[in-house]
């Protein structure tokens, strides 16, 4: 539990880290560190987009499997990575 | 042919050592060549031809069937809370999120994906992959390409009765809404069901027009103003004006009375440049420009009659069918008539006579587009009958550079506003040329067929890029022109200048060569007029003046000819001075 809570500091202690969501295979949002509006509306699209890049991959290739996705767009960059029934998504503003 | 060496060995030497012996080359056959072979020939020049080891392709273009999308947005609502869990009880939420936290996979799971983030995260911070590399780099030359446009949304006009479009306006900022008139040019073929009203599009949404502007009769132009962009004035058939307001609805604000008002369709209307942003003027073919504040528009604030003979007069004007205004030249303006003639005027003219400065007589048919070149203000573009004109203002006996006679009518044309020497214009045979005077002045650079039916009306935006286009059946088109066409080269300007020049002399000369011969002939016939009425006096008669032409004439003929036998003789002179001189050397040498 701890460690969960050391983790999710180190990782907000990075440069241009902007908010950080754990969202269950439900879509739920277990933790975050933006406001509610924003959190949900990140976990219901990202969801989608996670299970899109993850059908993408094993159908190309059946053995393989999504280990990381990362959006980039103008403004920030969007990291996700996945497990089986959670997922990390981390909005960072790259350096510049 | 056989070639046989022979190679001997005696019996009895085999098997003896081999005793090797150096001696020089020996020729054994010489085979000459046979140039009756060389017959059987043929010679061919050089060819190269090119091959590649790969299957054939071709190249097709398809169209898609044309579906209708719309874009609307989703209201998320949270889900997938699971059904004892109310999403918005806060302390269920919490309960349940504690819950999820203290299991263990939880815990593994968000160790393991937080290391992975990590390095991630450090990898952004580390190295800025989308770094600019090559920033003072030099523009790259433009590759020559054909030039081509593409069409990128073609607003239909939603009634069942089709209308012509008439008039385009393009929004003043950025040019995102395209004002777009509609009516019935055709003369008392107008449908009773015909709808009246005109409508503006977002240039994105070509299914549903943005707004709807309801007149009391069809709308044959209409103008956004350059300064308010949310007014719009605009001409009817009926010859009234209307002016509108976006903010307050499609009816129009304003109105003008009927009896002030034009007695003929409208067919230019065009903001002024004033103080108060309020003032446009409109132009007939009953003949009358009229001035017009939109605050009042009861009356007009000022009338013009376009009569050659500057008498007002209604029964002898020139009906007009286009009007040209350039608000860097804020006092003049000219109007393109149903005659062919062009006439510019001084709005600040004292008397009402004065106010029509000149004529340009220069087409067969109506001119039914005038516009100023923006960068050359000089010059003028005009179209009517089958060709398009470009006229100087000093040159008022012709046009400096015409188009060859097309095989449709052009009905409309206007600069582009940043190239200087590209000019669009729309036939009746539904095709848009675009000319690049720089480039080709024989034939148009690019030829589209935007549509089957006639094209009416076209509008350039203001960024040179997006060309709208309007045809008989309501359809408006709009087209992207490539980048070729529509960003400036390199001493397009000067180039252009020197062009124009060159053509402006090129016309004056021609002018003052017309000026002289007229000069001579009214002098000749002056003269002829006294000599005349001087018969009497012993002077002579045509006759005489005949006969004397034929004298001199064969005088001259004659003295030719005696000159040319001069010369032979003395020539021949010479020979014989020669053969006398020889006669009498030989004769010496005999004696």
């Amino acid at each position: 539990m701890a460690e969960v809570e050391e983790t999710l500091k180190r990782i907000q202690g990075q440069k241009g880290v902007q908010g950080i969501i754990i969202v269950n295979s439900e879509g739920i949002p277990i933790k975050t560190t933006l406001d509610n509006s924003s959190t949900v509306q990140y976990a219901g699209l990202i969801h989608q987009l996670v299970m899109k890049a993850r059908s993408t991959i094993r159908d190309m290739d059946p053995q393989n499997d999504l280990t990381f996705l990362r959006v980039r767009s103008k403004k920030n960059e969007i990291m996700i990575a996945p497990d089986k029934d959670y997922f990390l998504i981390v909005i960072q503003n790259p350096s510049d | 042919m056989e070639i046989v060496h022979v190679y001997t060995k005696l019996r009895g030497e085999f098997g003896r050592q081999c005793l090797f012996s150096d001696r020089p080359a020996e020729l054994m056959v010489d085979i000459p060549a046979d140039p009756s072979l060389a017959l059987q020939f043929i010679q061919k020049t050089p060819r190269d031809q090119a091959l590649q080891a790969c299957r054939d392709m071709s190249e097709h273009q398809v169209n898609t069937e044309r579906f209708e999308s719309e874009s609307c947005g989703i209201n998320h609502v949270q889900g997938g809370w699971p059904k004892d869990v109310d999403p918005e009880e806060m302390e269920q939420t919490i309960r349940f999120r504690k819950k999820v936290e203290k299991d263990e996979s939880y815990v593994n799971s968000i160790l393991q994906l937080g290391s992975v983030m990590e390095h991630c995260i450090r990898q952004n911070n580390a190295v800025d992959i989308y770094q600019e590399y090559f920033e003072k780099e030099e523009e790259v030359e433009e590759s020559q390409e054909p030039p081509s446009a593409k069409t990128i949304n073609i607003f239909r006009d939603p009634n069942e009765v089709k209308r012509t479009v008439t008039g385009l306006s393009w929004h003043p900022d950025c040019g995102r809404k395209l004002a777009a008139a509609y009516s019935c040019l055709d003369f008392q073929k107008t449908n009773k069901d015909m709808s009246l009203d005109s409508y503006i599009w977002d240039v994105e949404n070509p299914n549903r027009p943005e707004m709807t502007l309801k007149p009391a009769s069809p709308l044959v132009c209409l103008d956004y103003n350059p300064k308010d962009s949310h007014t719009l004035v605009g001409g009817s058939y009926n010859g009234q004006i209307a002016y509108w307001d976006t903010r307050r609805g499609s009816q129009p604000v304003e109105l003008s009375s009927l009896e002030q008002s034009h007695r003929d369709p409208v067919y230019k209307i065009i903001w002024l440049q004033s103080k108060t942003g309020t003032d446009a003027f409109s132009a007939s073919t009953d003949g009358q420009v009229l001035w017009w504040d939109v605050r009042k528009l009861n009356e007009p604030t000022e009338r013009l009659v376009l009569d050659p003979g500057r008498e007002g007069n209604l029964d002898r004007a020139l009906g007009a069918i286009s009007l040209e205004f350039e608000p860097t030249m804020p006092t003049k303006f000219m109007v393109g008539t149903e005659q062919g003639v062009v006439v510019s005027c001084n709005r600040k003219a004292k008397t009402p006579s004065e106010k029509i400065v000149c004529t340009y007589d220069g087409h067969h048919g109506p001119v039914y587009a005038l516009q100023r070149n923006p960068f050359f203000p000089k010059n003028f573009l005009t179209v009517g009958d089958w060709t398009a004109r470009i006229w100087s203002e000093d040159i008022k006996e012709s046009s400096i550079m015409w188009t060859k006679y097309q095989m449709s009518y052009l009905m409309d044309a206007c600069w582009s506003p940043v190239r200087p020497s590209v000019f669009f214009t729309v036939k009746t045979d539904g095709v848009l040329d675009v000319w690049d005077v720089l480039f080709k002045q024989n034939e148009p650079t690019l030829r589209l067929k935007v549509c089957d039916k006639a094209l009416y009306s076209l509008r350039v935006q203001d960024n040179g890029r997006l060309v709208a286009c309007g045809s008989k059946q309501g359809e408006a088109t709009l087209l992207e022109i490539c980048s070729g066409l529509s960003t400036i080269q390199k001493n397009e300007k000067s180039l252009l200048a020197a062009m124009f020049e060159r053509e402006t002399k090129r016309e004056k000369i021609l002018e003052a060569r017309q000026r002289e011969i007229r000069l001579k002939e009214r002098s000749r016939s002056e003269q002829s007029r006294e000599e005349e009425a001087g018969r009497g006096d012993g002077e002579e008669s045509p006759d005489q003046l005949i006969a004397r032409a034929e004298k001199d004439f064969y005088s001259l003929v004659e003295t030719e000819l005696r000159r040319r036998e001069d010369e032979t003789q003395q020539e021949k002179g010479v020979c014989e001075e020669k053969e006398v001189k020889d006669e009498a050397e030989t004769s010496e040498t005999l004696q």
